[in-house]
């Protein structure tokens, strides 16, 4: 992999694009342009970028609450994205949306999702759907820790296995499901993944601030399936940097410690892979330069667009109600 | 394409259940898309035999037998509609609504409208209501108006096997998510006469099943049949009735419903979900809002007792409205005349 600058390069510039989005809308957010709850995905960076990178551009994705980050990596715009977040009627929904419901249809995203654990069903019936339409497809699941816990999980799990469905169920374990650390919802002497492979489906754990193993393990996992091989698992272990919302700022609701924000600092995603390009020379300091000024402008052109956009259009409040 | 076959030989008696078994075998044939998935509905025919001969004639890809997920099932549902299929649920009961409640309402209702159109969830689920078979509380109920109360579900209930068919027809080709709700003791005691050309019935259309002027009785699902029955009686009193069927309670066809209350000037609503915050308290609250100039009298409402549904059969018929309580009630909106 190390061989491919394309690949490498499409990596870090994803990640950085990522970051920058939910910083961006982070002082949008606090202009009061963001409406509604935001929930950033700030630290998580790596797993959507791997994992997006690892499918073609007609597979599926379904998302979550803290979706921004699939839904840019599976090639949303930024513009229209941030629009959707500020409820604007140039927004992906319309401004009908928001955060938790950004989709486009035409790029295979399936949809973010605000019910804990929502894309579930969704994933599995268009992996269901490519199935039936032989259209060599494949779709992942994203999903966290905490929605692991919901009962839709075995439901699914157990139609994928027994149908041998090409789906990927890459869940994210960022360490806190809303307010409440993971260990203190999930027991700890079993990983996630048992529960699959109780089902059958193979299952990989992998370092989810590693960009190259998030992508290695799931591109296997997509490759299998799209070979007719059906579902797998894979646990991406990663740390959420941000707070719930951003309601939850600072330490007030006891679940972590500044110490333990501060050590996982050190480990964020989007910093360390800098580091590796680097390091094994893939990309020279003025190249990476390069792509942060590219994802500048972006930004910038993002927040443009939001101040030339309408707010949502009132005459629209009953359209779309049905089809 | 006839609204109704008149001639006998393009007409043939069936039940409605066979007329729901035509109806989906017609548009599997038509549309390669539309598929079958539901808990025994494969091999076994479905739990009352609705989809009988349907896995022998087009394989068990199309008429999927899945494990017991209600959630699940629906929710794979949500996602092969959204990618270019059209499945169809058969959930047995609307008791089991319940458990795919999340799937329906926060997922499946409100696709097209969170994303501005970009998403549509042509999916039919089927289920069965209403009491009759001793089954108790948790296989009796009539929950239609739980998934009436949601924007982006359509809520069809047809009351014989002519509308069936052509609502049931009409409902695989909508590009909504249908709940389509079948009366478990009409499936095999409710014939009628379905024409053998292909028709469609649009939904959102009321029907006139029997025309009057005294009176309106608006019933749905198996209670048109108890309307139809008190209406007879009543004619021998000497009161016209008119019943109107919704046929879908949503969306509502308020114009029939109106038109033929300021025809009459009294109105008796029926139906077999509970009264309270029920479908009669919604058509009640729309005649009363919008024909109360025309009205003689005060809308009344049947519906089943606020109660959970016992099994032993002597209580379990006196929870829901009858051809007598039809009847007296009417008689009761005329005063002393009768």
């Amino acid at each position: 992999m190390i061989e491919d600058k394309t690949l490498l390069t499409e990596m870090y510039y994803q990640m950085r694009r990522i970051r920058r989005f939910e910083e961006t809308a982070q002082e949008l957010y606090r202009r009061g342009m963001v409406v509604g709850l935001l929930h950033l995905y700030i630290g998580e960076e790596a797993v959507a970028t791997g994992a997006c990178l690892a499918l073609r551009g007609d597979d599926t994705i379904t998302s979550t609450h803290r979706g921004h980050g699939h839904v840019l990596a599976k090639g949303a715009d930024a513009n229209r994205l941030m629009a959707e977040l500020c409820g604007r009627a140039t927004g992906y929904c319309h401004g009908k949306g928001g955060s938790m419901h950004a989709a486009d249809l035409s790029l295979g995203i399936l949809g973010a999702n605000g019910i804990v654990g929502g894309g579930f069903g969704i994933a599995t019936g268009a992996a269901l759907s490519a199935k039936k339409r032989r259209s060599g497809q494949v779709t992942i699941c994203f999903f966290g820790d905490g929605a692991a816990n919901q009962g839709i999980f075995m439901e699914v799990l157990n139609m994928a296995g027994l149908w041998q469905l090409p789906v990927v169920y890459v869940c994210e374990n960022n360490g806190f499901g809303e307010y409440t650390r993971t260990e203190e919802a999930t027991p700890a002497s079993q990983p996630i993944g048992a529960r699959a492979a109780a089902f059958g489906l193979p299952t990989a754990q992998v370092d989810g601030n590693d960009v190259l193993a998030v992508y290695e393990a799931v591109k296997a996992a997509v490759d299998r399936a799209r070979a007719g091989g059906g579902p797998s698992f894979v646990e991406a272990r990663t740390y959420r940097l941000s707070g719930h919302h951003m309601g939850d700022v600072g330490f007030s609701r006891n679940y972590r410690t500044k110490e333990e924000l501060d050590a996982r600092t050190q480990q964020e995603p989007v910093g360390r892979f800098r580091r590796w390009l680097l390091e094994h020379q893939v990309l020279a300091e003025p190249e990476i330069a390069g792509l942060e000024a590219k994802v500048e402008a972006e930004m910038s052109e993002a927040v443009a667009f939001v101040n030339q956009s309408p707010l949502a259009e009132l005459s629209e409040i009953e359209e779309h109600v049905y089809a | 394409m006839p609204e109704t076959g008149e001639s006998t030989a393009y007409v043939i008696e069936m039940t409605l259940g066979e007329a729901i078994r035509e109806a989906l075998a017609e548009e599997m044939s038509r549309d390669p898309n539309v598929f079958i998935m539901g808990e025994d509905v494969g091999r076994p025919g479905g739990i009352f035999m609705v989809t009988k001969g349907l896995y022998e004639e087009f394989g068990k890809d199309r008429v999927m037998d899945t494990p017991i997920e209600e959630a699940g099932i629906v929710g794979l549902a949500v996602g092969a509609a959204m990618t270019g299929m059209r499945p169809i649920v058969e959930l047995m009961f609307t008791d089991f609504l319940p458990l795919a409640m999340e799937q329906l309402v926060n997922q499946a209702a409100k696709m097209h409208y969170m994303t501005a159109g970009q998403a549509r969830v042509p999916m039919v689920l089927r289920a069965t209501l209403g009491t009759g078979r001793g089954a108790a509380a948790q296989h009796s109920q009539s929950l239609h108006v739980l998934v009436a109360h949601i924007p982006g579900l359509k809520v069809v209930m047809p009351s014989n096997p002519y509308d069936a068919k052509g609502l049931l027809k009409s409902a695989i080709r909508d590009d909504n998510p249908v709940v389509f709700l079948e009366h478990k003791m009409c499936y095999s005691t409710v014939k009628g006469p379905v024409a053998r050309e292909e028709y469609l019935l649009p939904l959102g259309v009321a029907d006139v099943k029997r025309e009057g002027q005294d009176v309106t009785l608006v019933a749905i699902s198996r209670m048109v049949q108890v309307a139809l029955a008190a209406a007879e009686t009543l004619a021998r009193d000497g009161i016209s009735a008119e019943v109107v069927d919704p046929r879908t309670i949503r969306p509502l066809d308020k114009a029939t419903l109106l038109k033929s209350v300021m025809k009459t000037g009294r109105a008796v609503v029926i139906d077999e979900g509970h009264l309270s915050y029920g479908v009669t308290a919604e058509i009640a609250s729309i005649i009363a809002d919008e024909a109360f100039d025309y009205l003689d009298a005060p809308v009344k409402r049947l519906a089943a007792l606020d109660v959970p549904v016992p099994m032993a059969p002597v209580l379990e018929a006196a929870t829901i409205p009858n051809e007598a309580r039809v009847v007296e009630t009417v008689k009761g909106l005329f005063g002393r005349r009768y």
